[in-house]
This record gives structure tokens, C-alpha cells and sequence, in this order.
């Protein structure tokens, strides 16, 4: 890195907030993600001048830039794919204001999402969207990757809750997009911007929409002996109408995986099972859990438990978001993904990914948002063995292939980031690609700001270049 | 090169079929916008039929607005140019629906109503309880940018708009988005397509997620003398563990407009503001929904609190019907209404609702739960004198709502006279200089409803 940039930062910010040795970069080559890269330093902003200042400098260097909240994504966003500058907002974690009347909150970008909801809690509302990573992930991050999590089925992911974004352009440029009231005058940037994976500007700071907490909540394990009755029994509850707050599902293999780890009362010998979450007042959240339940009795459920308590709902939920945790034990790498399918297509999904499993001789292991279609997929294997590694990119590439010809998507919250832009062109046409790009430049003209994401940078599919990395970081979804 | 041209109307009639283009004087009187009208007007039966229709309007620096059934062509202001009205009424077919996934994907020419009743035949339904519901098309509808009561449980299209294709105003078909529930697969600029007013595409398709019809409805109505009651009650509401469709508080200046009260079983009585709410569920839960909001009612301000009513069934439909639709009907009552559109912090809503007090002229206002206000200034008739009083006023809750903080204002609907002199879409936001950029991006050449939206977009 030129010494000139590296002086002017330190000078800016200190040399406390300024990391370039090979050493204290080494926690930022990656993310949750399977892929690596270095940047040439690490620079930690106090406040939105401090961005500006940052993006600045950069500019006048021609250095990439890319944002970075506690790096717990799974698409390789926050990764310097290109080297430069990561700016890490671990230290904007301000909650600016809570406007408890008007449910909102402003917040800075490095506030870790489970700490927003914690903070209102008292006054009986919370942050909806809950990845998995909740209690680690930042808001910011949310924003950039518009984030999702089990209960997104009823409450919507991170867009759905954003109404304002303060956020740095690339050429340094501080912008307000939206508005804390609703639908401001004009088109929708705010709406655009969410999702935009760090490729559109740096966000400073957040205002979001708070939810009331519900009267009523009935968390419900539902055990069956066959696979397809579990996702035959998630379609049926969908068509149904019920929209339950959470429907997750764990099939075998993940919940031996699990159980073993975290002891959340999963039975050891079933197939499946499935979480599923009513709520809202406490009549509603009594006949819906009802209902559930006797849909499950008619998809041959084994059994049907209500969890009695905040404890055991507890314990359920935890046992659901340390799954991946847990299947990292068993291999030395494994590669998730995150296709979305229909809901009606679930057996004819869940069955394909058992033959691929087979056909290629690979442990997959499912833990997925049932209730939205989003699979996760987890695929363990052997970075060292070369045929493996290949097999497994492989096998998630059929995964990823069928979830398309059924109608689906190639990423329903982790993101495309610098993993999936290569499967970019199995959805989008070169004229989609290239609007995008377009749209892109805009924001990011001389695309300094987090290079070689979302966008495939060359044609076609063919090539494989992700390179995978020990199990050292243990994602969670 | 003018579009009547015998060359452009030749090349319009290849792509189209002789049938579905026209120059009728009396056909084309029915697509005028504030006054303009085209000069010739295409039925474009597919995208690639819109994709040949824009590429040839850019080349042939032709301005191109589409149209549905024509029910909102008057929001924004007048194109600058108005060549080619595209009627993409043609383009009505529902392409997909899987009830099971409760997932919808339709063409922009079918109305709100075809896909209801498909919808109902499933118990499902679009929570898109809009102005002239009745007759619009989704795609008008979408584009438009209009919200429903309904939002407040549901949320806007732009919560359950799942992807969109569409067409640039360089003739390029495109799309973003999918058509899962879940997704996030490159950038959403479907959202931006929502509320446009087709100024950056040609809406082509549209996918939705669909909702599951609630089993039955109740609406519950809280009268009370004064503004205060009824925000308050709006406000433990808010705070309360209740979950209602939609929380509407509606008033108007004395009288003025009795008839539109009535439909919507309200008392328009000088200074009476009612509260209007409805729920969804099965009968325990209505039952209690109704015992808990009366307690809130009478727990606000139980002198000021002069009625508490509950509607069922029916009665309960169609007042929420009523309301949903009441700028179509304000219109319908009183041509030359201006129907402003004033988001602000629901705490706001109050003083809001006092500054509307002063309005010097007959008025009547919708304030939604969640802060977005419809307020109707009424003229007495169009005569020269009241349109010049009109116009005062409309000047006067510009500036006013500047005042409320983070309040944000605009005029969706007034007579074309007063277009002269305001700008219907207010002062231009800070972050107006990218919507410029991305405008050029969508629409270099300023083919596509020029000058229509914010800012002369």
C-alpha cells in the first residue's frame, strides 16, 4: 500500500484505528463465507466525517474500499476481493435515537442487530429481521446484504423495515435517501440501495422501523419419520393459509448433528423435523397453533410438541441457529447455500438434493427456512481432496440449477457477493446484467467501492475459482 | 417527425396490427392527460410488441405515455411531450398462479378486480384496497404509487411486489427481482419502478406474493369532538397488542360533504373526528378486538368520545371498501378537488390535523395510522374565483407541512389549471440528483412520460 495513503489515514485517524501489518490483517482475509483475500489495511471510522474523509482519500489513490460490519456474511461481501481498504464500523455502534411513539430507531451502522432489539425490549417492541447470526451481525450489514432470518416469514426481511439511509457515495459525497416518514415524494432509492451488497456507497447511518412485540408466542416441534411428510406437511400449512411467525425444518443427519452439541431435546432417530412459530394475540396464537398441529397429525407427524415455557422455546431456537455451527464439527469444510424454490416444489426439491447427495457420494446435511422456500443446503468436504472439493461445487451447482428450473432463486438472504455472481447469468439475461451495471455506476462509476461482487466480471458459468478455506470461522445463517 | 405522420403510423400498425392503433379523434379524446392529448394511440399485445414500440418512439424522438384504464392519468404533472399513449390493456393475462406458494405473476393490463375474483376462487387476495380499485389495472396501479388502508398490516406493494420485467426507454426488455417469496438476487430495481409513474420503464409483468382472504371483518367506529381523542387513540392503538387491518381517522369542515360520510358510515359534523378500524379473525378474536378498542376509546377521553359503533359483515365491507376508494369518490363528488398526500412521524398527525382546522375553504381529511394523510380541499365549482381561492390554499399546506418536521407533501390530484403555477411534487429531496442519473439510465433519450414526475423528470 502506498505510504502516502497509509500516512495520510493514520495522520486522520490515528494509529490506533489504522491496521496494515500481514499479521492483524490475517481477521479480515474472510467472512463466514468460503472464500480469502487480503486487504492492504484495516481502517476503524468514529464517525460520518471520519467516512468521508476515508472515501476521500481513497478516491485521490484510486484504492478499493469496502465496508465491513463483523464479517458473519456468506457470500464473501465483505471481503477485499480486489485488496485495498476495509473500513470497519465496529466502532460506529451508536443506537442514535429510539423513537419508542412513532416506532423507530436511527442507529450507526456497526450497532449488532440482537443489541437494537434488546434495547427497546423494555418498551415492548423489537427489531424484526433475525439472521441467525443475530446476536454477532451488524445492522449495517443487514442493510447491505438485506439480511433475512427465521422470522421473516411473517414480519419480511431487512427491507421491510428500512426507512432511511445516510450513506457516503464513493466519491464522497454525504446523501440522505428516504425519509422517517413514509413514502417520501420520488423514486425509491432506499428500496434500491437495501441489498446492494457495499457496491452502491457506505452507510452511515440507519433509520428502521420497530415492531410491537406480540401478545402471544407458541413454538412448536413437530417430529416425522419421513422427509417428505415433513415438507409435504410445510406446503400443505402454506396452502392452507396460516402463516406462521417461523417454520424451519431439520432433517436427520442435522439434528444428530446438533443434538449432540447443543442438547435442545431433538429425538435422535427421526427424519425430520420441524420448528414452527405462531404468534400474535393470544386467541390467534392458541388456534393457529392448532391448526399446525393438526396438520402435522395429518402428514403422519410422530409427535407434536408445544414448547411450555420461554426456556424451552429457548432451547429449540437454539438448537435451529447453531446447526451450522455444529455440522462444522464434522468435516473439515463444508459449502452452504441458499437457494429459494416455490413452496409447493419442497418434496420434489428436498428428494433431488438426497440423490445428489448420493450420486456424488457427499454428506448434505438441510436446515432451512421451510415456511419461505430458502433452503440452506450444507455440503461437508475435504478442501484437501481435490476431487472432493470439485465434486462439492459441483453438487451445489445441481442444487442451484434445480431450485432455477423449479421456478427459484439463487440466493434468498446470504447474498451473491463474490460466491454466486458467477451463477448470475443462469437468471439474468446480458440486457438484465447489464441495466444492473448501469444502475451500479451511478452510485459506483469507477467501481472502487467493493470490486468483483454481485456482477459476474466475465462471461458465462464455466469457470470455477472459489477456493476453500479450513473450518476456522463457524457461520451461521 | 410528427407521429400522424403516414410512415409512423404505418410502422406502429406493422408492429401492433392495423386494429390496434388508432388516431381517432374520439377515441384519443379518452386518453388526455390535464388537457394534452396524444396524437395516436398503440395496444401493444406483448413485450416484444412494447420493446419494438419504444425502440422505434426513441428513434423517431417520439414521447411515449403507457396507460392502463386511464383512472389516475392526472397524478404528476403534464407530460412535456405526448406523442404515443401506450394502452397496455391488451396485455391482460394472469401468466402464473400457484395457490400453494401464494405467489401471482400477471401482465399490467389486468384489473385489480379479474385478479380478485381468481384470487377469491382460492380464498387469496392483493391487499391493494386502492382508489378506483374497481376499475384499474395492476400495472397503473403499481406504477402509480397509490397505497391502501390495508398498509397497515400488509404493508405497500413495494412489501409484496416480488419482481417485475419492464421495458427502458431505450427499448430494452429487462427485469429484477423473481418470483419466490425470498430473494436476493441483484439489485431490486423493481422498487423503483413502483410509484414512477412509467417515467424509467414500461411495466411488462408483474409478480406478487398473495395473501391468504382474512375469514371475516369488523369495523369499529370512535367518534370524537375534537382532534386530540382521536389521535390519542391512534396512539394506544399503536402501543396496545392489537393488530388491526387498517386504523383510519377521517374528518371534514361542516356538512360539506355528508353524502361521503354517509357511504362510509360517518358523521362529517363540524369537528367530529372519527376514528375507523378495522379487524380480521374469526369471531373469539373480533370479539375481543372490539372490547379492547372500546376500552382504549373510552380510556382516551371519555368525555370527548360522543359515539362507539361496530359494523359486521357487510356493512363492515363496505365501509372499508368505501374508505379505501374515498379519493375516487371525492373526485367523483367534486371534479375540482385538490387531494394533497402529506407523510409525517404519527406523532405529528395532531398537529397536523389542527393546522387543517384553519383551511378556509371546505375540506376533508383521511389520516392513516401510520402517518400518511389524504386531505381534499373542496371548491364549490370551477369558476375562476374559486380555483384562485384554491390555489392560495394549496400554496398555504405547502409551506405548512414544510413546518411539521420530516413531513413531506405532494398533490396527486388537482384541476390542470393550477399545474400552471404549482408543482404538484413539491420541493425536489436532497437525494433528487441521483434520481436524475438513474433516469438517464432507464430513459436517455426522455421517451417515456417526460416530465411527468419529480423535479421534471
Amino acid at each position: 500500500m502506498d505510504s502516502r495513503l497509509l500516512h495520510d489515514l493514520t495522520k486522520l485517524l490515528g494509529p490506533r484505528a489504522v491496521l496494515h501489518e500481514p499479521e492483524d490483517l490475517l481477521l479480515y482475509e474472510y467472512d463466514g463465507s468460503v472464500e480469502v483475500a487480503r486487504p492492504e489495511c484495516v481502517v476503524f471510522p468514529r464517525a460520518t466525517a471520519d467516512v468521508v474523509e476515508i472515501v476521500r482519500l481513497a478516491n485521490r489513490h484510486k484504492v478499493p474500499l469496502v465496508g465491513r460490519g463483523t464479517g458473519t456474511g456468506l457470500s464473501g461481501g465483505a471481503i477485499a476481493r480486489h485488496g485495498g481498504i476495509i473500513i470497519s464500523f465496529s466502532r460506529m455502534k451508536r443506537i442514535v435515537e429510539i423513537d419508542a411513539e412513532n416506532q423507530r430507531a436511527t442507529v450507526q451502522p456497526g450497532v449488532v442487530n440482537a443489541d437494537l432489539s434488546v434495547a427497546v425490549e423494555h418498551l415492548g417492541l423489537h427489531f424484526a429481521p433475525d439472521p441467525s447470526s443475530q446476536k454477532a451481525c451488524t445492522i449495517g450489514g443487514n442493510v447491505s446484504e438485506n439480511s433475512g432470518g427465521p422470522h421473516t416469514l411473517a414480519y419480511g426481511v431487512t427491507t421491510n423495515h428500512v426507512l432511511s439511509l445516510e450513506v457516503v457515495l464513493p466519491n464522497g459525497e454525504l446523501m440522505r435517501l428516504g425519509s422517517a416518514a413514509l413514502d417520501p415524494p420520488g423514486y425509491d432509492l432506499t428500496g434500491l440501495f437495501v441489498g446492494s451488497e457495499g457496491t452502491f456507497g457506505l452507510v452511515t447511518e440507519i433509520t428502521v422501523k420497530l415492531t410491537r412485540v406480540p401478545e402471544a408466542v407458541k413454538t412448536l416441534l413437530a417430529v416425522f419419520d419421513s422427509v417428505d411428510d415433513a415438507t409435504e406437511t410445510v406446503a400443505e400449512i402454506t396452502a392452507r393459509g396460516i402463516t406462521p411467525a417461523a417454520c424451519e425444518m431439520l432433517d436427520g443427519w442435522t439434528i444428530r448433528a446438533v443434538e449432540d452439541y447443543v442438547h435442545a431435546g431433538f429425538p435422535l432417530d427421526c427424519a425430520a423435523i420441524l420448528l414452527i412459530e405462531v404468534d400474535g394475540l393470544r386467541e390467534v396464537a392458541e388456534a393457529e397453533a392448532k391448526d399446525v398441529a393438526d396438520v402435522c397429525g395429518l402428514h403422519h407427524a410422530r409427535e407434536v410438541r408445544v414448547a411450555r415455557d420461554a426456556r424451552e422455546r429457548d432451547l429449540l431456537w437454539k438448537g435451529r441457529k447453531n446447526a451450522f455451527g455444529a455440522a462444522g464439527r464434522f468435516a473439515p469444510s463444508y459449502y452452504t447455500q441458499d437457494g429459494v424454490i416455490p413452496r409447493t416444489k419442497l418434496p420434489a426439491t428436498l428428494r433431488r438434493i438426497g440423490e445428489i447427495s448420493k450420486k456424488y457420494g457427499l454428506q448434505i446435511g438441510n436446515v432451512f427456512h421451510a415456511g419461505d422456500g430458502n433452503l440452506h443446503p450444507i455440503i461437508l468436504f475435504d478442501e484437501r481432496n481435490e476431487q472432493q472439493f470439485r465434486d462439492t461445487i459441483r453438487a451445489g451447482d445441481e442444487i442451484i440449477e434445480f431450485c432455477i428450473q423449479m421456478g427459484g432463486s439463487i440466493t434468498g438472504e446470504h447474498g451473491v457477493g463474490m460466491e454466486k455472481d458467477r451463477l448470475m447469468t443462469l437468471l439474468f439475461s446480458e440486457a438484465d446484467l447489464a441495466l444492473m451495471r448501469r444502475v451500479r455506476d451511478v452510485f459506483n462509476p469507477e467501481g472502487l467501492l467493493n470490486p468483483g461482487k454481485i456482477l459476474p466480471t466475465s462471461k458465462g458459468c464455466g469457470e470455477i475459482y472459489v477456493r476453500p478455506r479450513p473450518a476456522a470461522a463457524v457461520p451461521s445463517a | 417527425m410528427s407521429v400522424s405522420g403516414a410512415s409512423v403510423l404505418s410502422r406502429l400498425a406493422e408492429i401492433t396490427g392495423d386494429s390496434n392503433v388508432t388516431t381517432d379523434p374520439a377515441q384519443i379524446a379518452g386518453y388526455q392527460i390535464d388537457g394534452k392529448s396524444p396524437a395516436a394511440v398503440a395496444r401493444p399485445g406483448t413485450s416484444e410488441e412494447v420493446v419494438e414500440i419504444v425502440k422505434f418512439a426513441a428513434r423517431e424522438k417520439l414521447a411515449i405515455v403507457p396507460t392502463g384504464a386511464r383512472t389516475k392519468l392526472g397524478i404528476g404533472m403534464p407530460p412535456r411531450k405526448y406523442d404515443l399513449a401506450l394502452d397496455m390493456t391488451r396485455m391482460d393475462r394472469m401468466v402464473a398462479y400457484d395457490p400453494g406458494d401464494l405467489t401471482l405473476s400477471v401482465e399490467p393490463g389486468i384489473t385489480l378486480q379479474k385478479i380478485a375474483n381468481a384470487l377469491a376462487e382460492h380464498r387469496q387476495f392483493l391487499p391493494l384496497a386502492v382508489p378506483f380499485m374497481n376499475r384499474s389495472t395492476v400495472g397503473g396501479t403499481i406504477a402509480s404509487g397509490v397505497d391502501s388502508p390495508l398498509r397497515q398490516i400488509y404493508g405497500t406493494a413495494r412489501d409484496f411486489v416480488l419482481g417485475m420485467e419492464f421495458v427502458t426507454g431505450d427499448g430494452i426488455a429487462a427485469k429484477s427481482g423473481g418470483r419466490v417469496v425470498k430473494n436476493v438476487t441483484g439489485y431490486d430495481i423493481h422498487k423503483m419502478m413502483i410509484g414512477a409513474l412509467g417515467t424509467l420503464g414500461v411495466i411488462t409483468r408483474i409478480n406478487f406474493r398473495t395473501f391468504p382472504l382474512p375469514r371475516a371483518l369488523r369495523t369499529c367506529i370512535a367518534t370524537f369532538r375534537g382532534t386530540a381523542g382521536a389521535c390519542e387513540l391512534r396512539h394506544a392503538i399503536a402501543r396496545s397488542v392489537l393488530r388491526p387491518q387498517s386504523v383510519e381517522i377521517l374528518a371534514a369542515s361542516g356538512g360539506s360533504s355528508s353524502e361521503l360520510g354517509r357511504r362510509a358510515a360517518i358523521s362529517f359534523e363540524n369537528d367530529r373526528w372519527s376514528v375507523v378500524v378495522s379487524f380480521a379473525g374469526d369471531e373469539q378474536v373480533l370479539n375481543r378486538d372490539r372490547r379492547e378498542l372500546e376500552a382504549l376509546a373510552r380510556g382516551v377521553d371519555r368525555i370527548a368520545l360522543e359515539s362507539f359503533t361496530e359494523l359486521r359483515a357487510e356493512p363492515a365491507e363496505n365501509v372499508s371498501r368505501h374508505i379505501a376508494s374515498l379519493p375516487a369518490a371525492i373526485l367523483e363528488h367534486s371534479p375540482a378537488a385538490a387531494i394533497f398526500k402529506i407523510s409525517a412521524l404519527p406523532t405529528d398527525l395532531a398537529a397536523l390535523a389542527s393546522e387543517i382546522q384553519s383551511v378556509g375553504i371546505p375540506w376533508l381529511v383521511m389520516m392513516r395510522g401510520l402517518g400518511v394523510t389524504y386531505l381534499a380541499l373542496l371548491p364549490i365549482d370551477r369558476s375562476e374565483n374559486s380555483l384562485r381561492l384554491l390555489k392560495q390554499e394549496c400554496g398555504r399546506i405547502f409551506s405548512l407541512s414544510g413546518k411539521v418536521p420530516r413531513g413531506r407533501c405532494m398533490l396527486p390530484w388537482c384541476p390542470p389549471e393550477l399545474k400552471s403555477e404549482i408543482n404538484v411534487w413539491g420541493e425536489p429531496s436532497g437525494d433528487f440528483p441521483l434520481m436524475q442519473k438513474l433516469k438517464n439510465v432507464f430513459d436517455p433519450g426522455g421517451t417515456l412520460s417526460p416530465g411527468r414526475f419529480m423535479g421534471g423528470l
